[in-house]
C-alpha cells in the first residue's frame, strides 16, 4: 500500500532530482519556465557574464507584456513606451532570447499577451507540470493542477542555466469550498473570499488546494482567477486537481498533446488528483453561499466585504491607515462613493469570459461621464475572439478604451496610470498603497461589478444591472 | 558574493504590517536592465514629501549609513520583484527582522546577502525598543545583540546560512548537479 498522496506531492515527488538533506535543498526540475522583460535582464547577465548557455530553451516560454505600450503605434510609426528605459527592456529580451536560442512570442506574434493568460490559452501550461516565472501570479497556472510558483532573478537564472530550482518542500493547506454562487457572484468574489479567509500571510510557506463543489463547477478560465490570487493569501502556488474540465479545456490546444500521447496524458493526469486519506497539513472550509459580489475597503487584497455591506471599523494602525489612504469612513456603506476610473484586464480577469461579462453590463449602456474605463484584453487571441464576437463594439460604444494586450493598469509601469486621489474600481489582484499610480486608490471586483460601477459612475452592485430573475 | 559572518548596523523601526513590495519600490521604477541604482527609490513614495525632500518622519530618513529594518509583520508580501531587496541593499539595508516575512522576499533577499530574519514576538519587541541602538548580527549563531547584551535568536536553513558564511551563491552548486539532472532527464524521456 502507498502511503496516500496530496496533489502537491504528487507533483513534488515527480520533479525531485535530488531529494534535501539536513544540509541542502531539493534540487526540484522545472519542466515550463516563462519569461517576462522585466525580471529577466539581470538573469541572462549572469550567463553571459558566465559563459553559460541556456538549458533547456525549449522548455522557455518568453513574451512581452509589463512594460508594453497598450496604445497602437503612432503617427510617427513608434511604439509609445512610457519612457526609454521601457523600451530599453523590451529591447534587451529581445536580443537575449535572439542570442540565447528562445523563441519570443513578442510584437506581432498573435501568442504575444499576459504570460499568465497566453501560456495557458496556448496549451503551454499542463497538468502534473512544475511551471516557474519570475512573477508572482505564475500561482495562476495552478488551476490545471500544475505546481506554479513565482521566483526572483537570481532563480530565474537559476533555471536559465540548469532548468533546476532549490526548494524546500513547502506544507500544503487545502480551502474546501462548497455549495452553488449566488447570482452576480464571480470568480473573483471567489478568491476574494478565499484571500479574507486565509488571510494574506495565512498562506504563507504553502501551497493551496482548492477544491469542493464550488471549484468542480467552475470553467478553466474561473480556477485560473482563483489559483491567481493565491499569492494574495501568502501562498506562492494555488492548485486544483485535473479533472474533465481541465482535459476538455487543453484538447486541440497548439501545444497540448495529440492522438497516443494524448490518450496516455489524460490517464497520468486524472491519477494527479488527491487520493483518499492524503492528509493537508491545514484545512479551512467556505461555504460558497455566504460569498456576494464583493469590492475590497482597504489597502491589501485581504480587504474584501459584500458591496451591500458597510466598510468595517478599523481595529489595528495598518487598517487606520488604510481607510484614510482610501478616504472612507467605517459604518458606511461603500456602495455610491464615486469612482474615476474602471479597469478590466490584467491577469486575474482578462481573458474572454471576464470580457464578456463585462460586456454584457455595458451592452446598450454608456459609461459615466465621470469614469473613464479602460478594457486591455489578456493576450492577442483573447483580443481576436472578443472582437470577433464584437465585444469590442460593445466597450467602444459604451465610450469605454479598448486596448491592445498587456499588464496595462495592474502594475501601472508601462504609463497606464491613475492619478493621484483617482479612485479605481479594478479586476487586477492588488490594492496596494500607489499600485496604479502613486496616490491612487484601488478597489478590487470582478469584470461585472467593475462594469456596472462604469455605468454608474459609483460603486454599485452588479446586480442592479443583470437580469433579475434569479435575484432573491 | 562576499562572505558575511556578522552585520553591525543602525536599528531603524518600520512598525507598519504588510509593507508590500509596491510600497518597497513602486513599479514604474522596474523599467532598468541592472541592479545597481535602485537605492534611491527605495520606499519612494513613502520617504519623500511632494516637494521631493527626504520626509523626516520616514525612519530611514534619520539613519546615517547601514540599517537593521526592524520590519511588522509580514513584510515583503506581493510581487517576486527581487528589485526590493537590490533596492534595500543599495539604499543601506543590511537586514530586515520581522515576526514573519513573505516567502518570495524572504528567498530574494537571502540570494543577494541581504538577511531576512524572522523572529519571535518578544524577540521583535525587544528589538522596536532597541531603536537607533547599534545592533550586531552573528549569522553563524543566530543571535541579534546590542552592547554585547543578547536581544534576539533567529534560525535560518543550514544551506542558507553556509552559503552567507562562505559568500557563495547557489548557482555554482547547482551546476555540480548537472550528472543529476541529465540522468532525471533521461529517466523522464524513458518513462513518458
Amino acid at each position: 500500500m502507498h502511503t496516500p498522496r496530496t496533489l502537491f506531492e504528487k507533483v513534488w515527488d515527480a520533479h525531485v532530482v535530488e531529494h534535501a538533506g539536513a544540509d541542502a535543498p531539493a534540487v526540484l526540475y522545472v519542466d515550463l519556465h516563462l519569461v517576462h522583460e522585466v525580471t529577466s535582464p539581470q538573469a541572462f547577465d549572469v550567463l553571459r557574464a558566465r559563459g553559460l548557455r541556456m538549458r533547456r530553451p525549449e522548455r522557455t516560454f518568453a513574451t512581452l507584456d509589463h512594460s508594453t505600450p497598450t496604445l497602437p503605434r503612432g503617427a510617427d510609426g513608434e511604439r509609445p513606451y512610457t519612457n526609454a528605459a521601457a523600451k530599453a527592456q523590451v529591447e534587451a529580451l529581445e536580443r537575449n532570447c535572439s542570442e540565447f536560442g528562445v523563441d519570443l512570442r513578442g510584437w506581432g506574434s498573435a501568442e504575444r499577451g499576459v504570460v499568465h493568460v497566453t501560456a495557458p490559452e496556448l496549451g503551454y501550461t499542463q497538468p502534473g507540470m512544475t511551471v516557474v516565472c519570475g512573477d508572482s501570479h505564475t500561482s495562476t497556472h495552478g488551476a490545471f493542477g500544475a505546481l506554479a510558483f513565482g521566483i526572483g532573478t537570481t532563480e530565474v537564472g537559476h533555471v536559465l542555466a540548469t532548468q533546476c530550482l532549490l526548494q524546500r518542500k513547502p506544507k500544503t493547506l487545502a480551502v474546501t469550498i462548497d455549495g452553488p454562487l449566488g447570482h452576480g457572484v464571480a470568480a473573483k468574489d471567489v478568491a476574494l473570499a478565499a484571500v479574507a479567509a486565509v488571510g494574506i500571510a495565512g498562506g504563507t510557506g504553502h501551497v493551496i488546494e482548492f477544491r469542493g463543489s464550488t471549484v468542480r463547477a467552475m470553467d478553466m478560465d474561473a480556477r485560473m482567477t482563483l489559483c491567481n490570487m493565491a499569492i494574495e493569501a501568502g501562498a506562492r502556488a494555488g492548485m486544483v486537481a485535473p479533472d474533465a474540465t481541465t482535459l476538455a479545456y487543453l484538447k486541440g490546444r497548439p501545444a497540448a498533446p495529440r492522438g497516443e500521447a494524448w490518450d496516455a496524458a489524460c490517464r497520468r493526469w486524472l491519477a494527479l488528483a488527491s487520493d483518499e486519506g492524503a492528509r493537508h497539513d491545514r484545512e479551512i472550509a467556505i461555504d460558497a453561499r455566504t460569498i456576494r459580489p464583493s469590492v475590497t475597503w482597504g489597502t491589501d487584497p485581504g480587504t474584501a466585504i459584500a458591496i451591500d455591506a458597510l466598510v468595517p471599523a478599523p481595529h489595528d494602525v495598518a487598517s487606520r491607515k488604510a481607510l484614510a489612504y482610501m478616504k472612507l469612513e467605517p459604518g458606511r456603506a461603500l456602495a455610491g462613493t464615486p469612482v474615476d476610473v474602471v479597469f478590466v484586464g490584467s491577469c486575474t480577469n482578462a481573458r474572454l469570459p471576464d470580457l464578456r461579462a463585462a460586456a454584457e453590463i455595458l451592452a446598450g449602456r454608456r459609461v459615466h461621464p465621470r469614469v473613464r474605463m479602460l478594457v486591455v484584453p489578456g493576450s492577442e487571441e483573447v483580443r481576436r475572439l472578443a472582437e470577433a464576437e464584437g465585444l469590442d463594439r460593445t466597450f467602444l460604444a459604451a465610450g469605454a478604451e479598448w486596448r491592445e494586450p498587456g499588464c496595462s493598469m495592474c502594475i501601472a509601469m508601462n504609463g497606464d496610470v491613475a492619478a493621484p486621489g483617482e479612485l479605481v474600481v479594478s479586476t487586477s489582484n492588488r490594492n496596494f498603497e500607489g499600485r496604479q499610480g502613486p496616490g491612487a486608490r484601488t478597489v478590487l471586483a470582478s469584470p461585472a461589478t467593475a462594469a456596472a460601477c462604469a455605468v454608474a459612475g459609483a460603486i454599485v452592485d452588479p446586480r442592479t444591472y443583470l437580469d433579475t430573475e434569479a435575484a432573491a | 558574493m562576499n562572505p558575511i559572518r556578522e552585520v553591525v548596523a543602525t536599528a531603524v523601526v518600520l512598525p507598519d504590517a504588510n509593507v508590500d513590495t509596491d510600497r518597497i519600490i513602486p513599479a514604474r521604477f522596474l523599467t532598468t536592465t541592472v541592479r545597481e541604482g535602485l537605492g534611491r527609490n527605495a520606499f519612494h513614495d513613502w520617504r519623500y514629501a511632494q516637494d521631493g525632500k527626504p520626509d523626516p518622519k520616514f525612519p530611514l530618513n534619520r539613519v546615517v549609513g547601514e540599517s537593521v529594518l526592524v520590519a511588522g509583520s509580514n513584510f515583503g508580501c506581493g510581487s517576486s520583484r527581487e528589485h526590493a531587496p537590490w533596492a534595500l541593499l543599495d539604499a543601506g539595508v543590511r537586514a530586515v527582522v520581522s515576526t514573519a516575512i513573505a516567502d518570495i522576499f524572504r528567498n530574494n533577499a537571502l540570494k543577494n546577502g541581504l538577511l531576512a530574519l524572522v523572529v519571535d514576538e518578544a524577540a521583535h519587541h525587544r528589538l522596536v525598543e532597541a531603536d537607533g541602538a547599534v545592533l550586531c548580527i552573528d549569522v553563524a549563531q543566530g543571535t541579534i545583540s546590542a552592547g554585547g547584551m543578547e536581544l534576539a535568536r533567529f534560525t535560518l536553513d543550514p544551506f542558507v546560512r553556509a552559503c552567507l558564511l562562505a559568500g557563495v551563491d547557489e548557482l555554482g552548486y547547482l551546476m555540480q548537479r548537472e550528472p543529476g539532472i541529465a540522468a532525471y532527464e533521461e529517466a523522464r524521456a524513458c518513462a513518458v
